[in-house]
């Protein structure tokens, strides 16, 4: 262990000795984090990657000393020589801040709403002033937040510092928190998947700030998180973490090029590759033409009722599309842009409020449950958050089954037989439909959801953004599984996602979708390799590929695009 | 990770039925203080179950009785000898009423908080699933008997159920009705708040996508959903409906001393006896309604915190022997640990 007490001198920043962090819970001990040291230099983006249950959040957390009172940690984690795990709480409140300071994953919650953010900025500035004799006057408090704000390139910062949260965008939120992180100049800053929560385009100015940052200032950043591209784009060096063990550390371009340990092999094959595997690959016209039309929308529009006075939202602007029997159909989009809005209004949970959308021939201007009901057995639909769609309360064999009782009202051995068959052919054992949602993972959950959708063997599936609740190596899974089960009932499915790798693996036709308009559509081969429209075009440069250098490359040859 | 091959973790291991019973449950889950305010809880609160039901075991005589074959009762007699507890100045047994009295409390109980359970649930369910105009009048008219003090709302039910005094019978359903018309609005507020909640959840969304009618999704999805937070109102509310109960009496509009034993009305009687130094009268009916409240009273917090992650506490983990070899059950739970701090 070195014990490195000059400040900011040439050993590490952060030095984590065999961590051990235990948390108690209803279940028993749970070994979240068992034994992980690294060590992070100054100037270094160090990139702690893992799937849901790895420990990274936790071992990120204890790292600030933000563990809750249930946790137990051992071991040492030194921040210029301090031990965190060690420390007096008031000690511990001076490393904060001074040394060491958070970027959180959702920049709306992690800013007070009622104060301006100037106010937040200097609330670190503020809390550090006792230490060194004296109060920080209001107006210096305030030009050191202008500064910092300066620093994460918001523009016209003397103004926005009196802004509240609201008033800004979610992107340029984040940088704020990234100020609110950089105003005492910490050496280190732990960034817990800063820019999940962010789209696409966004994600690529937040990791370009990032990357300024360590350039310009020599500040170290621990980067969790489990985009690989993420990771390929920013981290010098990668740990690769497994159920709370280091499973493996190489600097990024040796570990995407050459990864040693069977677990991160999987994990990067399982990474969608934009340009890879695609659905389209070698169509030249649009596929299933001569079949019949299910889904016919013409200049559809939806806007959502305004407050008293002000106009509607209109959520979806003019869209046009065909969907054809045995098609799927890739709805791509960023957040807002009305992607799942069209998706629900096809299966009649939203209204539509103009232009014409034909479902099945059901014209849902003017839907009418009564009416519309017998169609539903015909569209299937998965729900994102496979934890969420399903009632807590009832079996799993219950919720697949409820669709065929709604419509068919079979015996229960009947119902039964016909659940253990769906169970089966999206490889799940049949007895699971004993099961309760909560004893399911995640991919699991996801799977038994697409066999609910498709017990009535319906004509049309809508699912809307299936996998991104899922871990990357379960989205390889539930991806596959879908590929084939579409291929093997045959049913037109209408995919929604916003990323577009995905979108690409699935299907046949792409659309992209900006801000309510569809202003790009075609085969998925052609919108990824040759994108026409500006907005496409940007999205597209924004995606990081995992693969460090070739995301070198083309962060080169997009900046003018990126910065447009 | 998720290959169907691997080992599931097994978050609920199925113990047997008996451990998964509420009250039990929650005993295995409590630690600590928690335990034991849980426990003292569950001590008064089966004490008092257990008197109701065996009361004419236990009590040495009838709660209207006023002589035996000795002769009559003397009146404001000090507790000891043939009575225990001392008598009244109208001459009963202060034992006797007290144990009939759990009789009464508990009937009261249950009839008040079961109309009050099915009415606020189901009023609860349609108001908050449907919506609209009929949400609005149902929400405006719990809202204004919120505004009356209870105890008032519970006078004029009492005067226009029974007009005031009454038999066993209608004395218990004049309190209970009067005592549920005061709690509607309460559990419609709870279930109304968790339709309103559960109504955008993709579960309901789900099964409205695959065609369920509404009544289906009301009585299949929300209502076992919505209800899971009644057992800690009804045990807060029962203790309330006890105090409601007793206060009717004291002013009273309760049950008649010939017709059934009622602590509200004993106090009442005993109010004039504290100033001649007879405190037997009154302290022993008043301690029965405190121990009853305070044991249900215990019981509801202690199930509140337990039922609430955040709140519940844990032995803490053993630092130290950090052995690795954590089954992967456990480790499944560490995710929502996590997502939840």
């Amino acid at each position: 262990m070195t014990t490195n007490i000059d400040k900011r001198g040439a050993g590490p920043v952060l030095d984590i000795d065999h961590l051990k962090v235990t948390f108690a819970t209803d279940a028993g001990d749970v070994y979240a984090v068992k034994d992980v040291s690294l060590e992070v230099n100054p100037g270094e983006v160090v990139a702690i990657v893992g799937e849901s249950g790895s420990g990274k959040t936790v071992t990120a957390k204890t790292i600030l000393g933000l563990l809750p009172e249930t946790a137990i940690s051992s071991g040492a984690v030194l921040i210029n020589g301090n031990n965190v795990i060690s420390v007096s709480p008031a000690k511990l409140r001076q490393i904060r801040g001074r040394d060491v300071a958070m970027v959180f994953q959702e920049p709306s919650t992690a800013l007070n709403p009622v104060f301006t953010v100037g106010w937040q900025i200097a609330e670190g500035i503020r809390a550090h002033a006792h230490g060194k004799g004296g109060r920080v006057s209001a107006k210096e408090a305030k030009s050191r937040a202008v500064e910092a704000l300066r620093k994460v390139g918001i523009p016209d910062a003397e103004k926005r510092v009196d802004y509240y949260p609201h008033q800004f965008s979610g992107g340029q939120k984040q940088r704020v928190v990234i100020a609110a992180a950089l105003a005492l100049n910490p050496g280190l800053i732990v960034a817990d998947e800063p820019t999940t929560a962010l789209d696409v385009t966004v994600q690529a100015e937040i990791l370009q700030l990032l990357r300024d940052l360590r350039d310009k200032y020599g500040t170290s950043i621990v980067l969790i998180t489990h985009n690989m591209g993420v990771v390929a784009d920013l981290a010098d060096r990668v740990v690769v973490m497994y159920q709370g063990d280091v499973v493996e550390e190489a600097t990024a371009k040796v570990l995407f090029a050459e990864p040693k340990q069977e677990y991160t092999r999987k994990l990067l094959a399982a990474v969608p590759h934009l340009g890879r595997n695609s659905a389209s690959q070698g169509m030249t016209a649009r596929a299933h033409q001569d079949r019949k039309v299910l889904v016919e929308a013409r200049g559809l529009t939806i806007e959502y009722p305004g407050r008293l006075g002000s106009p509607g939202f209109k959520a979806v602007d003019g869209v046009s599309f065909t969907l054809s029997e045995g098609e799927v159909f890739g709805l791509v989009g960023e957040s807002g842009s009305g992607k799942t809005t069209i998706g629900r209004a096809i299966a009649g949970l939203n209204r539509t409020t103009g232009g014409s959308l034909k479902v099945l021939d059901y014209e849902m201007l003017n839907l009418k449950e009564r009416t519309f009901k017998p169609l539903r057995k015909e569209i299937g639909f998965v729900f994102q958050d496979p934890a969420a769609s399903f009632n807590p309360q009832l079996t799993i064999g219950d919720c697949v089954a409820e669709p065929l009782i709604i419509h068919s009202n079979p015996t229960p051995a009947q119902a039964r037989k016909r659940v253990g068959e769906l169970l089966e052919s999206v490889q799940l054992p049949a007895s699971y439909a004993d099961r309760f949602p909560h004893e399911l993972s995640g991919g699991q959950r996801q799977r038994a959801s697409l066999a609910r959708a498709l017990i009535l063997n319906p004509k049309l599936l809508i699912a809307d953004e299936p996998t991104s609740a899922l871990d990357v190596s379960v989205q390889a899974v539930v991806l596959e599984l879908f590929k084939d089960i579409q291929e093997e009932f045959g049913f037109a499915a209408l995919f929604i996602s916003h990323d577009l790798a995905v979108v690409d693996i699935l299907s046949h036709w792409v659309g992209v979708l900006y801000k309510g308009k569809l202003v790009e559509q075609g085969l998925g081969t052609q919108v990824m390799g040759a994108p026409q429209h500006d907005y496409t075009r940007r999205l597209i440069a924004s995606l990081p590929v995992p693969d460090p250098d070739e995301q070198a490359k083309r962060r080169e040859a997009n900046r003018s695009l990126l910065a447009g | 990770m998720s290959s169907p091959t691997t080992v599931e973790p097994a978050a609920d291991p199925r113990a047997s039925l008996f451990r998964r019973l509420p009250v039990i449950s929650h005993f295995h889950k409590s630690v600590g203080l928690q335990r034991g305010m849980l426990v003292a809880g569950l001590v008064l609160t089966g004490a008092f179950v257990l008197t109701a039901i065996f009361a004419p075991l236990l009590a040495p005589y009838g709660y209207s009785q006023l002589s035996d074959a000795d002769g009559s009762f003397p009146a404001q007699q000090a507790p000891g000898g043939k009575h225990l507890l001392g008598t009244t100045v109208g001459g009963y047994d202060v034992l006797s009423r007290v144990i009939w009295g759990t009789q009464t409390a508990i009937m009261v109980i249950v009839v008040a908080v079961l109309m009050s359970i099915f009415i606020g649930v189901i009023l609860g369910l349609v108001s908050g699933y449907i919506g609209g105009w009929l949400d609005r009048i149902l929400v405006v008219i719990a809202d204004a008997i919120y505004a009356f003090p209870s105890l008032l709302v519970a006078i004029v039910m009492a005067i226009v159920i029974s007009g005031g005094q009454s038999s066993l019978l209608g004395g218990i359903m004049a309190a209970a009705i009067s005592i549920t018309v005061v709690f509607i609005p309460q559990y419609f507020r709870v279930i109304r708040s968790e339709t309103i909640r559960l109504k955008a959840e993709p579960f309901v969304e789900s099964a409205k996508v695959v065609g369920a009618s509404n009544i289906r999704i009301m009585s299949r999805h929300i209502y076992k959903n919505a209800t899971r937070t009644l057992p800690l109102i009804f045990t807060l509310n029962a203790s309330e409906a006890i105090l409601t109960m007793a206060g009717l009496g004291f002013l009273g509009f309760g049950i008649e001393p010939s017709s059934a034993a009622e602590w509200g009305f004993d106090l009442k009687q005993a109010l004039a006896d504290t100033t001649s130094g007879i405190w037997w009268t009154g302290v022993f009916p008043g301690l029965a309604m405190v121990l009853t409240v305070v044991g249900l009273t215990l019981m509801g917090e202690s199930i509140n915190d337990l039922n609430d992650p955040r709140l519940r506490g844990r032995k803490k983990a053993a630092s130290g022997k950090g052995g690795p070899d954590s089954n992967v059950a456990a480790q499944a739970g560490i995710q929502a640990e996590v997502s939840s701090s």
